[in-house]
């Protein structure tokens, strides 16, 4: 199939792309990486009007510390999350979860702000931004935001960005000394969407575990933290049994839906599997 | 100060003129905005090695490189790619760079029916450019984005290989 005829305009500033959107109303859509917007638009799950390519936006790019942040332009490339000083230091768990995104050609051209807004349930980054704390930087008619990421995923493919609004950065809070992570998916081949996948950091006074944020993608409509699971493991060291009572925690935090390729019996399975992989791993350095 | 129109609403599909550097030769065409750069391609500028295979970016037989780096030219209109510089299967043949990877390609029997095969290349040529000595993991890695229905991939991930032993036997780029 092929998209239905739009419009094109390509915007060179944040102004001049929020103000055609605004003077095109509901018929307008940003376009940056175009890897998922493309496909939805070829099978004309969406059909807009007016295409607003932001991809030549300078004021997008650019990766660099603020504060206690890494702020990370909503256009940086997934193939840059693997190649960027910056990210592999300061936010390493985006680091690793990078090669774990789709096909290299699709990460030549993806944006993180892209998959972010995107906001797909068995998407990689969306879920990180939770285990991180991060905060997500919007711009829109109104002026700017910034929203927690725990407030950032409504629903399916729903966010707190309102129309006519951008995700301009990503900030995460730097990697600490005493902090440790781990990311892991199971697919049935690399570069598919995940079974099930996991990323998690962790704050640890020696071994024991101070605070520990666990996010989980391709387990319901949005990436889901694990709050239950999360609070079993806070204030000692991992143990066989204490991880044995974060992956029984896991059934309470957890509600798969019903699909005919991957029963919820499976996928929950398959996510206690990995969460008590990847707790032994952390418990052994990260 | 803002560059739009707003009459553009009122002219969907009207064509644009758009230009790139395609094979090291500039050119201009007239596009759709819906036109994606695969069909760009292979319609107006009839370079057909580039295939439109699912034309949802899990294929590969459109891989081209775009500045340099392989994208999927199924998955980009050709107005993004205005200004663009863009090399297809038929200027890197050209310009011989992936010679060696044709040949080994050849000599192994790495296709059947050779619908992948420009796509294999463009991303053989891309990892070899990245990693000197990639692993057999390696390869099956990066090649996971392209479908290869007839062979099963063991003689083309054989050629990527030999090739990479050959370069960097020789010392680096043949």
């Amino acid at each position: 199939m092929k998209a239905r005829a739009f419009s094109y305009f390509r915007a060179a500033t944040i102004d001049q792309a929020l103000d055609a959107h605004a003077r095109a109303g509901d018929g307008a859509c940003f376009i940056a990486g175009g890897q998922s917007l493309v496909p939805a638009l070829s099978l004309r799950l969406q059909a807009p009007r007016l295409l607003i390519d932001i991809t030549h936006i300078s004021e997008l790019r650019g990766v660099r510390r603020e504060g206690g942040y890494l702020r990370i332009g909503a256009l940086t490339r997934h193939c840059e999350m693997l190649s960027e000083p910056l990210i592999a230091e300061f936010a390493p768990l985006l680091h690793a979860a990078a090669p774990f995104v789709a096909h290299p050609a699709i990460r030549n051209r993806g944006t993180f702000g892209g998959s972010v807004a995107q906001a797909d349930p068995a998407s990689e980054f969306p879920a990180m931004t939770l285990a991180l704390d991060a905060e997500i930087e919007i711009v829109g008619p109104s002026g700017s935001r910034r929203v927690k990421a725990d407030d950032f995923f409504v629903d399916l493919f729903e966010t707190a960005l309102q129309p006519g609004e951008l995700i301009t950065a990503v900030f995460v809070p730097l990697f600490k000394a005493d902090q440790r992570f781990a990311f892991d998916e199971l697919a049935r081949r690399r570069g598919d969407y995940a079974l099930v996948g996991c990323g998690m950091l962790a704050t640890c006074t020696g071994e024991r575990i101070d605070d520990i944020r666990i996010s989980f993608f391709s387990v319901g409509n949005t990436p889901t933290r694990v709050k239950g699971t999360e609070a079993t493991l806070i204030g000692s060291s991992l143990g066989t049994e204490r991880i044995a009572a974060a992956q029984a925690a896991l059934e309470g935090d957890l509600t798969p839906p019903d699909s005919d390729e991957v029963p919820p019996a499976m996928r929950l399975h398959l996510a206690r599997v990995l969460l008590g992989r990847m707790l032994g791993r952390l418990g052994a350095g990260g | 100060m803002s560059g739009f129109d707003r009459s553009l609403l009122d002219d969907a599909d009207e064509t644009v003129r758009v230009r790139f550097t395609v094979n090291g030769r500039k050119v201009a065409c007239e596009v759709a905005p819906r036109e994606t750069l695969v069909d760009c391609l292979r319609n107006a500028l009839e370079l057909t090695g580039t295939h439109a295979g699912c034309e949802m970016g899990a294929c590969g037989a459109c891989l081209v490189q775009l500045d340099g780096q392989a994208v999927h030219a199924c998955l980009m209109f050709a107005v993004q790619a205005d200004g663009a510089r863009i090399d297809t299967i038929e200027g890197l043949t050209e310009s011989g760079v992936i010679a060696d990877l044709q040949a080994e390609f050849h000599r192994r029997n790495a296709l059947q029916c050779g619908f992948c095969t420009p796509g294999m290349l463009v991303n053989a040529h891309e990892l070899l450019s990245q990693v000197t000595r990639p692993s057999r993991k390696d390869i099956r890695d990066a090649l996971s984005g392209n479908y290869c229905r007839c062979t099963g991939y063991e003689a083309i991930v054989d050629a990527i290989d030999a090739v990479a032993k050959a370069r960097s036997e020789s010392g680096g780029v043949t």
